[in-house]
């Protein structure tokens, strides 16, 4: 879990992948397309992260969204902050994107 | 043309032999065409034409126009008598030079009166024998011909009528279904697919139905322009129903992902717009702003704003799928085609089926965050409208679905040539 706190603070936009995961890319194509460059990493490897990213309590765990080193959720939590305006709010104030 | 039996609304008719005499004796709904000459002599003329009941059939009113009240039904049979083996003519040929004392009733033949006595008799045909014997059969011979193309043709359209009977009554049932198609291999009962989407169907039915009611109800408090308290709680009650078609299909794709992703519940026109299991947010909000009008600016800004948004988490989701698309491609595609035999093989084989079954897996979370987009981005409209403009949104939507709905059900219903 410390690995995990120590990459989310580092990026003002971190996105846990698991390569097998399709609606990781759609996530971070969301990302993209706000005009965010998250910090993507995949966690295929690091048993440990992948525990304490399930841990969090999201179903499905992936793709793990930080955001101003905060847990913001996973694909569904991200929608709803989309589409409600709190997503870019919530970038823009982590200086991941600017307008 | 043998004989067959066949079904035309549901009675049962048999085509006979070619023969037009044949036809004559048989058409009275016996089967075959074998030797039933001694039937027609118990039957009278017009009974002799009912033969496909119903039916238009042009030799039959020809048959009633032409049959010739002199005409003797025994001689006739006779004549018919001749000719059930040959199948081909109404005279036959190997008989044509018969003799004299032959019964037949002689009668000049036009070809398209074949059955027509116009008065010779046997007298005459004593003074020219041959010539007018061989020309008379060779009339017979064509006129026999032609009413046998003309009940070919008139077979071949029963034959397309009960085909296009049988579609159209299979085209009604899935109407009925709102719309929801059968596959045309007629399997609906797969073991996955069965249980999940038929009891999906009859959800998804009293859902409409109850859709329906709070339409109604929605509609009569706008016209009579009722409260906004009122109309508040309308407006909420008809937002939870509609919200209750997303949970509903969370449900049945637990079961049956692909009914529900691939939009095999929904009615065919609505499936032309169909993106990940239903409509698109984005769409819907284009469609409805002119309905909603008068909107303030902010309004319009607001709701211009949640079309981009709605459509920009469209194309990140379409953006997944696709790499969904190819995933599952690159795992099947990945090794030769022919497994290498022994245990390796099989191995890799297996590990093959288990990742594209992984990669299968990921549709059911396309289609939960595909409707999550759809429920959120209805759910911002509502909080950029006002009471009033919500009411008049969810009529619109519901009017425009409905739309589809009923497009479709003609579209189904449409005679097909």
């Amino acid at each position: 879990m410390d690995r995990v706190k120590d990459l989310a603070s580092k990026s003002a936009a971190v996105i846990f992948t698991k390569s097998t995961c399709c609606m990781c890319h759609s996530i971070k194509a969301l990302f993209y397309d706000l005009g965010a460059s998250p910090a993507v990493y995949e966690v295929d490897h690091d048993a440990d992260m992948e525990w304490a990213l399930r841990r969090l309590g999201r179903n499905p765990a992936f793709p793990a969204v930080f955001v101003g080193g905060k847990y913001v959720g996973s694909a569904k939590d991200v929608i709803s902050l989309h589409v409600d305006g709190t997503l870019k709010q919530k970038l823009i104030e982590a200086k991941a994107i600017w307008f | 043309m043998g004989s067959k039996s066949f079904k035309v609304a549901g009675k049962v008719y048999t085509s006979v032999a070619d023969s037009m005499p044949s036809f004559i004796a048989n058409s009275n709904g016996a089967e075959g065409n074998t030797g039933q000459s001694s039937r027609v002599s118990n039957v009278g003329p017009h009974e002799q034409s009912i033969g496909f009941r119903g039916g238009a059939y042009n030799s039959t009113s020809l048959i009633n126009q032409t049959m010739h009240p002199d005409l003797q039904f025994s001689s006739y049979e006779k004549l018919q008598g001749q000719n059930i083996s040959q199948p081909n003519q109404v005279s036959n040929s190997d008989t044509s030079t018969e003799d004299p004392d032959d019964k037949i009733q002689s009668f000049d033949v036009d070809p398209s009166n074949p059955f027509m006595a116009s008065g010779s008799n046997d007298k005459q045909k004593d003074k020219f024998p041959e010539q007018k014997t061989q020309r008379r059969l060779a009339q017979n011979r064509e006129a026999a011909r032609k009413s046998r193309l003309r009940k070919k043709a008139y077979v071949q359209q029963l034959e397309n009528s009960r085909l296009k009977l049988t579609q159209l009554e299979q085209e009604v049932q899935r109407a009925r279904k709102q719309g929801v198609v059968i596959s045309n291999t007629g399997d609906q009962s797969q073991p996955n697919s069965g249980n999940g989407s038929l009891a999906f169907v009859a959800e998804y039915s009293r859902w409409l139905e109850e859709q329906s009611k709070h339409t109604s109800e929605l509609r009569a408090a706008v016209t009579s322009h009722k409260s906004d308290s009122e109309l508040r709680s309308l407006v909420e009650n008809a937002t939870t129903h509609f919200n209750d078609i997303f949970r509903l299909k969370k449900i049945a794709a637990k079961a049956d992902v692909f009914h529900i992703i691939y939009g095999m519940w929904t009615s065919p026109a609505e499936r032309c717009f169909l993106w990940i299991g239903g409509f698109r947010s984005s769409e819907l909000l284009k469609l409805l702003v002119s309905h909603l009008e008068p909107l303030t600016e902010q309004q319009l800004a607001s709701i211009d704003h949640l079309q981009q948004t709605s459509l920009q988490a469209e194309e990140a989701l379409s953006q997944g799928m696709d790499a969904l698309q190819q995933s599952l491609a690159d795992t099947l595609a990945r090794d030769a085609p022919v497994v290498p035999p022994g245990s390796s093989g099989m191995a890799n084989y297996m590990g093959q089926m288990a990742m594209a079954m992984g990669k299968l897996g990921s549709l059911e979370n396309f289609l939960r965050q595909a409707d999550h987009l759809r429920e959120k981005t209805l759910q911002q409209l509502h909080t950029i409208l006002t009471t009033r403009q919500s009411a008049r949104a969810l009529l619109a939507i519901n009017d425009y679905f409905s739309r589809l709905r009923a497009l479709s059900t003609l579209w189904l219903a449409r005679p097909q040539e």
